[in-house]
């Protein structure tokens, strides 16, 4: 158990001379609480995994350093740091049984055998494995195999985090929320910092309490849901959190109003000297934008065609080359394809070169 | 369902039957044939019924004595170089480079022992192991090492032997690398997090991912060596006396040597029907080994 500190952490593929937009994992410096429930969620590609390999040891990192609750641990090999991995396709070995398997780790460091049988007993009863602990692993279904890869890293009594590399993707749906619920369980019982890597929001956030958004090699936002949905700090994670995603549109900002092919937008606070020449664009959430039937005053858009999701429905429009989403109320018409725009001012964030801008009071 | 009943089909087959009918069986009835009969040249044929295979299968007779004596030899030769190939074989693979030009070239140098022609092979070594020319003759007898293929029979043994294990364990060692190469990334990984040293590597992940491949391995080296002929043949000749005559080299010299039909034709029956037996087993281990590995239904 411990806290992770990672210090000006980066990783290149090509070396430490590459140039620094190669890089797989740009140059980070977070903490990870101990005890905590970590999704690492991004686009596949994004460096994600990169970053995991990175704190597990697989990979030694370019430049940076990684504590373990103060304590410098980048030049130790993946089997002395006291961290667990589960990856995306189950590992068994093939000739042990499922309790094997399980102490597989423990007998690796010469722990006796009574805690060894103590342990398997312990993690095959948490992961209802109990059954199974005297049968070949082989013959068992994909997500069983998955769950001894878990009790493979649960087993160790020592262990500082457990990483999760997309270890539900080869699970059937039905299993899936299953073994995520039982991930939940395990997590407050053992007290143990887990960090899922995933590319699926959905999994990220029944998940985690601490969603951390990666983009190109970059960690981008890291927080709650909530301030994910609520505030993204980078365009990236507005239109990547949330179904539909956010609406980015250009527009001109000055002072308390934001421009839109010459129609006023009210925003909740004041922006004054944003930089000239820089990318101003201002981000709404579909949720925080009504269509209604055209009115002076509105900004009007042309209706595509409206998706039904069930308890709510979204309006397809388009404004110009741009395209947005916005909340149809119920009775919500648009007999001749266009329709006024509500914009909810506290909801509408403006973003400078795709980084989110605190404007003043 | 309705079958359409054609018997034209039946001349759309006819084809075939005739070119197996005279490559395999009519052939190989030739040699049933001769094996019931007993030959004094001139094309006179006698009856002599299952006489040859009793003989054969009698240590006290000559034929008896020479094919059981024989077939020990090959035995014995062939669980030497499966002794030795095998964990060479794997050796040679693990200790081989995974990525980079490394691979390349590797794997042409050990090819190439794999394309040389039996009797090349067999050659090279009867040259090479001259005590008068050949390089490795000489050096050994010039650090005082008493070696002559020709004359001592331990020496002859060592010679077949190290030419079969120059000559294939390289197959061994590229069946093993295969069966290596399809191992995932992730495996490895997760031996490294759960603390595996190398040895615990190889015996929980290596190994048993490769037993498919060994399998094929000894399968084929079996057989192979089980058939063996040119190579010994060239370069002992089956000699010195009979130390290394195996099965195939004392049936070449029972039919064109003595001109025995019969009893060449009992023997080369036998020998088949062993290969034959040996093979089935093999296989019928090969696919149980398979089907165990088939994942169960409702298992979890």
């Amino acid at each position: 158990m411990a806290r992770i500190d990672l210090v000006d952490l980066a990783h290149s593929y090509g070396g430490n001379d590459a140039p620094q937009d190669s890089f797989a994992l740009k140059p980070v410096t977070m903490t990870w609480r101990q005890g905590g429930a970590y999704a690492l969620l991004g686009p596949s590609g994004c460096g994600k995994t990169t970053l995991l390999n990175v704190i597990s040891g697989i990979i030694t990192p370019s430049r940076g350093k990684i504590l373990f609750d103060g304590e410098d641990i980048t030049p130790l090999s993946t089997q002395k740091r006291n961290i667990a991995q589960v990856f995306q396709f189950p590992v068994i070995y093939d000739t042990m049984t499922v309790g094997q398997n399980l102490a597989f780790p423990l007998k690796n460091r010469g722990v006796p055998k009574v805690e060894i049988d103590k342990r398997v007993a312990e993690i095959g009863r948490l992961l209802d494995l109990e059954p199974y602990l005297n049968r070949k692993a082989t013959r068992l279904t994909a997500d069983a195999k998955q769950k001894i890869s878990l009790g493979r890293g649960l087993v160790r009594s020592d262990v500082a985090a457990v990483l999760f590399d997309e270890p539900l993707t080869v699970i059937d749906p039905e299993l899936k929320w299953q073994l995520r619920s039982k991930l939940k369980a395990l997590h407050r019982e053992l007290d143990l910092t887990m960090i899922y890597v995933t590319h699926d929001q959905t999994e990220a956030l029944t998940f985690a309490d601490t969603v951390v958004v990666m983009h190109d090699g970059r960690v981008v936002q890291s927080g709650t849901p909530a301030e994910l949905f609520d505030k993204p700090a980078h365009t990236f994670v507005g239109y990547f959190i949330g179904s539909p995603g956010m609406n980015i549109l250009p527009a001109e900002v000055r002072g308390r109003e934001a421009r839109i092919g010459g129609h006023v937008i009210a925003l909740n606070r004041s922006y004054d000297k944003l930089p000239d020449g820089a990318k101003i664009e201002i981000g709404v959430r579909p949720e925080f934008v009504e269509a209604v039937a055209p009115a002076p005053g509105l900004l009007s858009a042309k209706i595509e065609r409206v998706d039904d999701l069930g308890r709510i429905r979204f309006a397809r429009a388009r404004l110009g080359d741009a395209k947005l989403a916005a909340r149809a109320p119920a009775g919500f018409t648009s007999p001749d394809g266009t329709a006024g725009l509500k914009f909810d001012p506290s909801h509408v964030h403006v973003y400078v070169d795709s980084l989110l801008v605190e404007g003043a009071a | 369902m309705d079958k359409t009943v054609n018997q034209k089909a039946w001349f759309l087959v006819l084809p075939v039957f005739l070119v197996v009918a005279f490559s395999a069986v009519l052939p190989l009835m030739t040699v049933v044939n001769y094996s019931m009969q007993d030959t004094f040249g001139n094309n006179q044929f006698f009856w002599n019924g299952v006489g040859w295979f009793k003989e054969l299968l009698d240590p006290s007779t000559d034929l008896g004595g020479r094919f059981l004596a024989s077939l020990g030899r090959n035995l014995f030769f062939s669980l030497v170089i499966l002794a030795i190939e095998v964990p060479l074989g794997i050796v040679v693979a693990l200790s081989m480079p995974r990525q980079g030009w490394t691979v390349a070239a590797c794997l042409v140098i050990l090819a190439l022992p794999l394309l040389i022609p039996w009797n090349v092979v067999g050659t090279i070594w009867q040259i090479f192991g001259r005590p008068d020319i050949g390089l490795l003759g000489y050096v050994l007898n010039a650090i005082g090492i008493d070696y002559n293929y020709v004359s001592n029979e331990i020496d002859a043994w060592v010679t077949v032997i190290v030419m079969d294990v120059w000559h294939w364990t390289s197959l061994v060692a590229l069946l093993c690398y295969a069966g290596l190469k399809s191992i995932p990334e992730a495996y490895y990984q997760a031996a490294q997090i759960d603390g595996a040293s190398r040895w615990a590597v190889f015996k929980a992940i290596q190994l048993p991912k490769m037993n498919r491949v060994l399998l094929i391995a000894v399968l084929l080296r079996f057989m192979d060596s089980f058939m063996i002929y040119t190579e010994p043949f060239v370069v002992t000749g089956g000699g010195p006396g009979n130390s290394t005559t195996f099965v195939s080299i004392e049936l070449v010299k029972i039919a064109l040597g003595q001109f025995d039909l019969g009893k060449a034709a009992a023997l080369s029956l036998v020998y088949n029907l062993i290969i034959l037996i040996v093979c089935w087993i093999f296989y019928t281990v090969m696919t149980n080994a398979g089907a165990e590995r088939k994942p169960q239904e409702g298992a979890a």
